[in-house]
């Protein structure tokens, strides 16, 4: 009894000493959820949604791009690709298989869906195949039943319905690289984004890409998506409308594929309007979009007619005898010739102890300016030139359009050369030459054009004005209202005189017996053009080799000389410009009247008789059963 | 002399039951349920696979702890059953070293086919029975004399280290706090405690020494848990995370983030508690502590009822070890403590810590039904 009345008060005090501290802990507990539950609340409130809520970006729809008369050059097609979930497929391999028995698939697509199988969450799809064709699509989704964990996905894919013919207008989209992942758009960072690359599709990229909607999804842990919560769509790009006529961008596309390498440029002289652009070869931007192979693409890269190349923009040459109209408009201008001031040719021309030779063997006899630009004589050029002087040529040129960027709205255009005093000291350190201005005077040496800044020369020809091609239409797809309209250039300082002149010899070149491209004209009544060829040396040939007077066929591909031509029409009321040139001659190694010429011919005249600027055909390119064939 | 004041004659069956502290089975029930409620939604609206199978095992549990209920306290004095009790835990114990199943990068448990047993668990109570046993049988002079220490003291300290060989720190620190909390309330000398806390403290560099990297990792983490969110410290983080985020009144149940979408770890064992507090926030948290709080009370009210002092020790000594649990457990998931692997008693999903604090609540309702029963050191009623 004792004992018990020794311990019971010690045991007592100190239980209660137990429950003291064990209160206390408990309202320690109280005090720290009341701290993270009330105090802290809104902090670990916004923590938890940073965990569960992901936001994604929702691409937008790419814009689609049209032709001046809405005709489709570029818009999205659906695409399919078959995905396989791990965790829903079972027997992997044996799905593979099951698949592989439906649509062709290779030993490399096996190996890369187990692989990437291997390294993802079970839950998240993995590829099997993609760009399927419809009919392949209908075989998995009938099948899909007996295909544990398969399914089709449907995407957008950019599609061009016409393939090369417009491609290096449009140019193409393709998946971001490092170097463009510039952090202003989050898009870029989207797996299957592309953007522009080349061509429109580059220059109005932004416009044309539209911006990102957004979907908050709840993820769990190991981020996969349980629901969305909200969806906010992004805008479409906008749709971009054209200046050309995808009826004569065919045309034409078709007309130069029928020389190896070429390019035409074809323009509404009164607005800048291209109405076709081609650079022949092309490629199919489809390629880019959805890929191609190792072989096709080294193909490609080592095709020497340069199909990657936007010839027409990209492609400087020397403009030869086309340059021949900038001169006579600077020796005019200058005082130092006259419309009547003739010179003899004798077949060459002389300077010192060296000769300049007129294409003509024999030469041209006596000959004034007009028949100088109708027989295109070499010798009264010289002459022409060596009187006004390079820097005169070159002022002119520079008002024509040559000489700088047109600054056209697409990328990689280049600036050409137009040659002056000042740039030789300049670029090289050493003075300008005379023999140099000779050469010039015919659009050699080192005067070089892009075929746009030649459409664009006979433009400011017969405009007098200060003509800026353009690609785009920004009055949108054209109405009956927009027809025949004209844009506001600023008028060039040059004597409409002088203009005429030089004009009318053009139209001496094409449409009267004896001119360089008489065979070329057009006989259809008000529908006749003027032009002026060119053929321009690539190498300079040398004395031995001119006298061995060397056969066609002996000289390589890639040394033969351009055919050049540009050309407007109807003579009567100039409205369109074409400007045409075959690399290295074409097939047959003629020259710019030869070649070129012909070129013009049929696409100026098929441009009259659809007359784009002025004319909504009835139906849309496509729908309407009479556009030419080339 | 004294068989004059022991007038009661021994129980019978139906006194027994009808002495049985319903109140605190019902209270029992009730925080059990609790446990049925939240695994059911830690399934995500289902009773497989963990709240069905609780429920059942609450079921067997409490049958378990009605019959030991009704066993004479005596019992565990005679034929040295505590001790008995306590050298199968630690032959468990030393089984589970040598063959047991690892989970968690530790050898904790053995299959004995309709559970996983968890010697430890076990040992958690034995080692309150056995410690209740030794203290009843000595007088306060012996206590008085440090070398009567020595045998209880090693009643602690053989377990402790087996299981912290396994290595699974919080239950060591467990059986080591809850020894400890005999000694105290046995009438062990404070200056005592000291000297071993002192002796505690001067050690903790060398035992640092002695642990694996990953428990190293827990300790540093739990200092600064944002150090490493993706880490070590990623389940404390997200724990905080989610009773945090749950506010007053919590998300509504089965609605709470961070547990349904795999955020939090270990929802259905040792991070039960931050679920319910996300889902039924500081109100639902709060309830559950008072909860917890009346099974202690009712803990201290049968200790000062009983008339033994093994009753009274016992009766404690279950109390106190109670108490650990939860406190460990919630102070863990509130990162007060660090993550250690300490279950919520009746709610976390787990079959051998159900069944050994519902053993351990069996010897709490024993002394309550033998409250009147006077016993002598060997067990011998005190005649």
């Amino acid at each position: 009894m004792s004992r018990e009345d020794n311990r019971i008060p010690l045991l007592t005090r100190r239980a209660a000493l137990f429950a003291g501290g064990q209160v206390a802990l408990l309202a320690t507990l109280a005090g720290r959820m009341y701290y993270l539950q009330v105090v802290q609340a809104d902090r670990y409130a916004m923590l938890a949604d940073e965990n569960r809520i992901n936001i994604r970006l929702v691409a937008p729809p790419r814009g689609r791009i049209v032709d001046r008369f809405g005709a489709i050059l570029a818009d999205n097609r659906p695409t399919y690709r078959v995905v396989l979930v791990a965790e829903q497929a079972g027997d992997i391999e044996s799905t593979l298989k099951a698949v592989g028995t439906l649509i062709p698939l290779s030993e490399t697509d096996r190996r890369r869906v187990l692989r990437d199988i291997r390294r993802k969450h079970s839950f998240v799809p993995v590829m099997i195949r993609e760009n399927l064709s419809w009919e392949e699509m209908a075989r998995i989704e009938v099948n899909t039943l007996e295909l544990p964990g398969v399914s089709i996905e449907q995407g957008l894919i950019r599609h061009y319905p016409f393939g090369e013919e417009a491609s290096h207008v449009l140019g193409y989209v393709a998946p971001v690289s490092e170097k463009e992942l510039t952090g202003d758009d989050p898009l870029l960072e989207l797996p299957d984004f592309r953007i522009g690359k080349k061509g429109i599709e580059k220059a109005y990229d932004l416009d044309l890409r539209g911006s990102a909607g957004t979907s908050q999804v709840e993820v769990n842990a190991f981020g996969r998506i349980v629901r969305e919560l909200t969806r906010e769509e992004g805008i479409a790009g906008q749709e971009t409308v054209l200046s050309i006529d995808m009826a004569l961008q065919e045309f034409a596309a078709r007309r130069c594929a029928a020389e190896k390498s070429a390019a035409c440029v074809l323009m509404d002289a009164w607005t800048g309007e291209v109405l076709a652009m081609v650079s022949s070869p092309g490629y199919d931007p489809s390629w880019f979009v959805s890929g191609m192979s190792q072989a096709a693409w080294e193909g490609i890269q080592n095709d020497q007619r340069t199909p990657l190349s936007n010839k027409a923009i990209s492609g400087a040459y020397s403009p030869g005898s086309t340059f021949k109209p900038v001169v006579a408009l600077a020796a005019l201008e200058a005082g130092v010739i006259t419309p009547e001031t003739s010179f003899t040719c004798p077949g060459y021309f002389t300077l010192g102890d060296i000769q300049f030779h007129c294409w003509k063997k024999g030469g041209h006899g006596t000959v004034a300016l007009r028949d100088a630009i109708k027989h295109s004589c070499d010798v009264y050029f010289y002459e022409t030139g060596r009187r006004a002087g390079i820097d005169r040529m070159a002022a002119m040129a520079t008002r024509m359009g040559l000489g700088a960027a047109l600054g056209i709205d697409m990328p990689d255009e280049r600036a050409g050369l137009i040659p002056t005093t000042q740039w030789k000291l300049g670029a090289k350190g050493v003075p300008w030459q005379l023999g140099e201005t000779i050469s010039a005077s015919i659009g050699q040496s080192y005067v070089t054009a892009t075929p746009l800044q030649l459409a664009t020369m006979a433009a400011r020809l017969i405009t007098a004005r200060a003509v800026v091609p353009r690609l785009t239409r920004a009055a949108g797809i054209m109405s009956s209202d927009s027809r025949g309209e004209r844009a506001d250039f600023p008028a060039i300082r040059v004597s409409p005189r002088d203009l005429r002149l030089v004009l009318d010899g053009m139209n001496a070149v094409v449409n009267e017996q004896g001119g360089t491209a008489f065979a070329a004209r057009i006989t259809e009544p008000g529908m006749q053009m003027g032009g002026k060829s060119g053929t321009s040396q690539v190498l300079h040939m040398t004395q031995a080799e001119r006298e061995r007077k060397l056969k066609l066929k002996d000289i390589a591909w890639e040394r033969r000389d351009h055919a050049l031509f540009i050309s407007f029409a109807p003579v009567s009321a100039p409205r369109y410009v074409c400007a045409v040139v075959v690399e290295h001659g074409g097939e047959t190694g003629g020259g710019g009247s030869a070649v070129a010429a012909p070129i013009c011919r049929d696409v100026l005249l098929e441009t009259q008789k659809r007359d784009p600027a002025r004319r909504v055909p009835e139906h849309p390119f496509g729908a309407a059963p009479t556009v030419a064939q080339g | 002399m004294y068989q004059l004041l022991d007038s009661r004659p021994q129980q019978t069956l139906p006194e027994k039951l009808w002495n049985i502290n319903w109140g605190l089975v019902l209270l029992l029930a009730v925080i059990a349920s609790i446990g049925f409620a939240m695994l059911y939604s830690a399934a995500n609206g289902s009773w497989q696979p963990w709240a069905g199978k609780q429920a059942i095992r609450f079921g067997i549990a409490l049958i378990l702890m009605l019959g030991v209920a009704l066993v004479d306290l005596r019992f565990w004095l005679r034929y040295s059953s505590a001790y008995i009790f306590y050298g199968v835990a630690v032959a468990l114990l030393v089984w589970v070293d040598l063959h047991g199943h690892t989970g968690m990068g530790a050898q904790r448990w053995i299959d004995v086919g309709v559970l996983q047993l968890q010697p430890s668990e076990v040992m958690k109570v034995a080692l309150v029975v056995a410690l209740a046993s030794y203290f009843h049988s000595m007088t306060p002079e012996e206590i008085g004399n440090p070398l009567w220490l020595i045998p209880p003291a090693l009643l602690i300290l053989v377990p402790a280290l087996l299981v912290m060989k396994q290595p699974d720190l919080g239950t060591a620190m467990m059986l080591v706090l809850a020894g400890g909390a005999m000694f105290f309330l046995a009438g062990v000398r404070w200056w005592k405690f000291v000297i071993v806390l002192a002796l505690g403290v001067g050690g903790a560099p060398i035992a640092w020494r002695f642990l694996r990297d990953y428990q190293k990792n827990r300790i540093l983490n739990f200092l600064n848990p944002e150090n490493d969110p993706l880490g070590a410290g990623y389940h404390s983080l997200q724990s905080k995370i989610a009773i945090g985020s749950g506010g007053f009144f919590g998300k509504g149940y089965m609605q709470g983030s961070q547990a349904h979408l795999s955020f939090l770890p270990e929802k259905q064992t040792d991070f039960i508690f931050t679920m319910m507090a996300e889902e039924w926030g500081l109100m639902g948290g709060l309830l559950l502590l008072a909860l917890y709080t009346l099974v202690f009370v009712y803990g201290y009210a049968i200790a000062f009822r009983s008339r033994s002092q093994f009753g009274r020790l016992l009766a404690l000594g279950i109390t106190t070890n109670f108490f650990l649990y939860v406190f460990i457990n919630t102070a863990m998931v509130m990162g007060l403590v660090p993550v250690v692997g300490v279950p919520l008693p009746l709610i976390s999903y787990g079959g051998t810590a159900m069944l050994t604090v519902m053993f351990g609540f069996g010897l709490l309702m024993s002394v309550y039904v033998h409250r009147d029963t006077r016993i002598g050191r060997f067990g011998d009623a005190e005649y």
